[in-house]
């Protein structure tokens, strides 16, 4: 690490007044403006990466919503007012409640008035103006554990009167709180992004280093494999190998099966991103230097080519997040991905798949948002992070 | 030229091979075959098929024999354009998928044709007017459009064709038209199921095209032989147009290439939720059934649309970029 120098200060007033103050003026502003270039030569590759990305407005919004994604997701039990499997029998299908706020009450609903039509069969549900039901911050109601240790039932908010239910989203064909569902399947559709990634970063970061390195041989048989597997099309090959899941599989063991599909595929992008990295930094005199100095192959690669491409790594990594989270979504929605009792964003939006229930329950599509909301911060996060991982470009 | 082609061409071969190899694989892994899961079906509907009809039935389509004998028999049918049977639908696999693929080919295509068509002007007005409110709506509606999965656009689509105008937007005929001679107005009725499906299968494409259109133009506006045309006095229209915009273009004809995965993905997911007879829902219905030889088939062509798209891509940039040397 190296010390900024510090800039130099204009004495201001002595000689100002003796000399032409224009002179003067550009005199310190070009001294000034050099002392800055030297500190951008002092600073470390990180520090100028740092100093490139807060400077774009959307990238540190993208991150900050990413952030604010994880954290949702990490607290999704507690900020859901229900479990994701928690049924309410006489709320089928129930129409997303308005909030309302008076000062005597504070926040409240109306409760639902279920009325049968008399053709169709159907329930109608309609806010009885009479009766009020207060909503309730901190409530106690259906157990769980934050990640997946700690035992609690406190829950953001909640209803004070607990037979009737708080829907802000509506609910689903078996009475489940849309909103609950939603929060709750975060979880799967953000971390099987993560797994995913980091699954293909190993197999690609190894794969791609080594054919960069080596060359040759290596590089060859390397080079044909990441082709043949990428003259596939992803989504149909995805298909095809999901579809090869036995269904009596658990949900636990899909998931993970899912994760490594999409990283049979995805670490040939990653690879080669980081072969054509490494063929450039492979040249530089550095490794030429310890080359020369007797430094095995391993040593070159773990101390000097890896730390050189680390930044490559995380800006592709982010940038291989929202396909990630989009392949599992359509998986999922196709039924060739995660299934029920599993709870993701795909899974949700299964339930919209066919027109009937889209016509009458259009809040069954709000999971769409919500996908739509996470892939567009990482795109963010990731354009920023992609242009400052080049910090010597300006 | 000529022989970069051919030679092209020839590569692709064992490439393809290998991708017919792996696609058996494949459709091979699930344990059981089509009379073993058509056996669990019928059991679950009640009758059922004892062991020796199944032993039967596999013998009779040659399911008993090992693998190799059956994927070697598969590939060599290639050639006589015989790509097996289907058992599912009783049909031979050729007569089934034509038209799939034709018409997922058709919706790619078009596809192309509009992300082009409205990327390129997008792209010079947001390089030329950087900066401006245009420009920033235009990234952010970009932005926008690369982070909404096809499927769920899909999803929005019906969902306006039944809330706003009261039809329903799915299949390639309206109801009237289905089974009505073919006319004009037949035609007219196509065009418009196929136009939006496929803007929405080019909007991620798009998107992307206006970044990079933006990015290249804005690279090449900078150059020292644009202020030259602009210093002997040519039209601001002329220097971008003539000059700038005619050398911008090459990296999105390379792209092109890249492009052409998503789009054949987007046609097979929009397929399934706009029920367009595309490679979509067949192949989901082929996989799920394990009907092997209709589903391999139609990984293989998927994969080979992808070389020869490739290829394709290849050739324009060439033709388009002089500088582009192919040895």
């Amino acid at each position: 690490m190296s010390k900024p120098i510090a800039e130099p200060e204009p004495r201001s007033g002595e000689p100002a007044e003796r000399s032409a103050p224009d002179a003067y003026e550009a005199a310190s502003e070009a001294l000034i403006s050099r002392s800055e270039e030297e500190t951008r030569y002092g600073l470390s590759q990180y520090q100028l990466m740092w100093r490139k990305f807060i400077r774009s407005r959307t990238a540190i919004v993208g991150g900050c919503a990413v952030i604010l994604f994880y954290l949702i997701a990490a607290f999704a039990n507690f900020l859901a007012p229900y479990g994701g499997d928690q049924r309410f029998i006489e709320y089928l299908y129930a129409p997303p409640h308005p909030l309302h706020w008076d000062a005597q009450t504070g926040l409240y609903i109306y409760a639902l008035e279920t009325t049968f039509d008399p053709e169709t069969l159907k329930a109608v549900y309609k806010p009885n103006p009479s009766k009020k039901v207060p909503i309730r911050f901190f409530v106690h109601d259906s157990p769980y554990k934050l990640f997946g240790l700690i035992e609690s039932d406190l829950h953001l908010f909640g209803t004070a009167d607990k037979s009737v239910g708080v829907f802000l989203l509506g609910s689903d064909r078996q009475g489940r709180d849309m909103l609950s569902r939603i929060l709750i399947g975060s979880q799967m559709s953000l971390t099987i992004g993560l797994v995913g990634v980091f699954l293909s970063l190993t197999i690609g970061s190894v794969m791609g280093v080594t054919s960069g390195y080596f060359g040759g041989r290596v590089d060859e048989i390397m080079q044909r494999m990441v082709e043949v597997i990428r003259s596939f099309p992803s989504i149909p090959l995805w298909m095809a190998l999901s579809a090869a899941l036995p269904q009596h599989w658990p949900p636990e063991r899909v998931y993970f099966a899912i994760t490594v599909i999409l990283s049979l595929i995805g670490w040939t992008w990653l690879a080669r991103q980081l072969r054509g990295k490494v063929l450039a930094i492979r040249e530089e005199e550095f490794v030429l230097a310890a080359q020369l100095a007797g430094a095995s192959d391993a040593w070159v690669i773990f101390r000097h080519l890896i730390p050189a491409v680390f930044g490559h790594i995380i800006v592709i990594a982010t940038l291989a997040m929202p396909g990630m989270i989009l392949a599992e979504t359509t998986l999922s929605f196709l039924n060739l991905g995660l299934r029920p009792p599993l709870i993701s964003w795909g899974v949700l939006l299964q339930e919209a798949q066919n027109l009937e229930s889209m016509r009458h329950y259009p809040w069954l599509l709000t999971p769409a948002l919500a996908i739509a909301g996470a892939v567009l911060s990482f795109n963010f996060f990731g354009d920023g992070l992609r242009d400052a991982a080049d910090p010597y470009s300006r | 030229m000529i022989t970069f082609i051919i030679r092209r061409l020839l590569g692709m071969i064992p490439t393809l091979l290998l991708v017919s190899v792996l696609s058996f694989i494949i459709i091979e892994l699930p344990p059981g075959d089509f009379m073993t899961s058509l056996a669990a079906n019928v059991g679950t509907s009640g009758s059922s098929m004892d062991a020796a009809t199944v032993e039967n039935l596999q013998r009779q389509y040659g399911l008993d024999k090992p693998a190799h004998i059956r994927y070697l028999t598969w590939i060599a049918g290639f050639v006589r354009g015989d790509f097996g049977y289907s058992l599912d639908w009783k049909r031979p696999v050729s007569e089934l998928i034509m038209g799939r693929l034709g018409l997922t080919l058709l919706l790619s295509i078009l596809s192309l044709i509009i992300m082009w068509a409205v990327a390129i002007p997008i792209g010079i007005y947001s390089a030329t007017h950087q900066y401006s409110l245009g420009d920033t709506i235009f990234t952010f509606l970009g932005f926008l459009g690369l982070s909404v999965p096809e499927f769920v656009l899909g999803l929005f689509y019906l969902f306006i064709g039944i809330f706003v105008f009261g039809v329903s937007v799915t299949g390639l005929f309206s109801a009237e038209m289905e089974k009505a001679p073919w006319s004009l107005a037949k035609v007219l009725d196509l065009a418009n199921h196929l136009l939006w499906p496929a803007l929405i299968l080019g909007t991620a494409g798009m998107a992307q095209l206006i970044r990079i259109m933006r990015g290249s133009l804005l690279e090449i506006l900078g150059q020292q032989y644009i202020t030259t045309a602009r210093a002997k006095g040519l039209k601001e229209k002329v220097v971008v147009n003539k000059y700038a915009v005619r050398v911008a273009i090459n990296p999105l004809i390379s792209v092109m290439g890249m492009q052409l995965p998503s789009l054949i993905n987007g046609a097979t997911v929009l397929g399934i939720v706009l029920t367009l007879p595309t490679t979509g829902p067949l192949f989901v219905r082929a996989l799920l059934s394990q009907d092997m030889y209709l589903a391999g088939t139609f990984l293989l062509f998927l994969s080979l649309m992808l070389m020869l798209g490739n290829l394709l891509s290849d050739i324009a940039l060439a033709w388009a970029d002089p500088r582009i040397r192919y040895e």
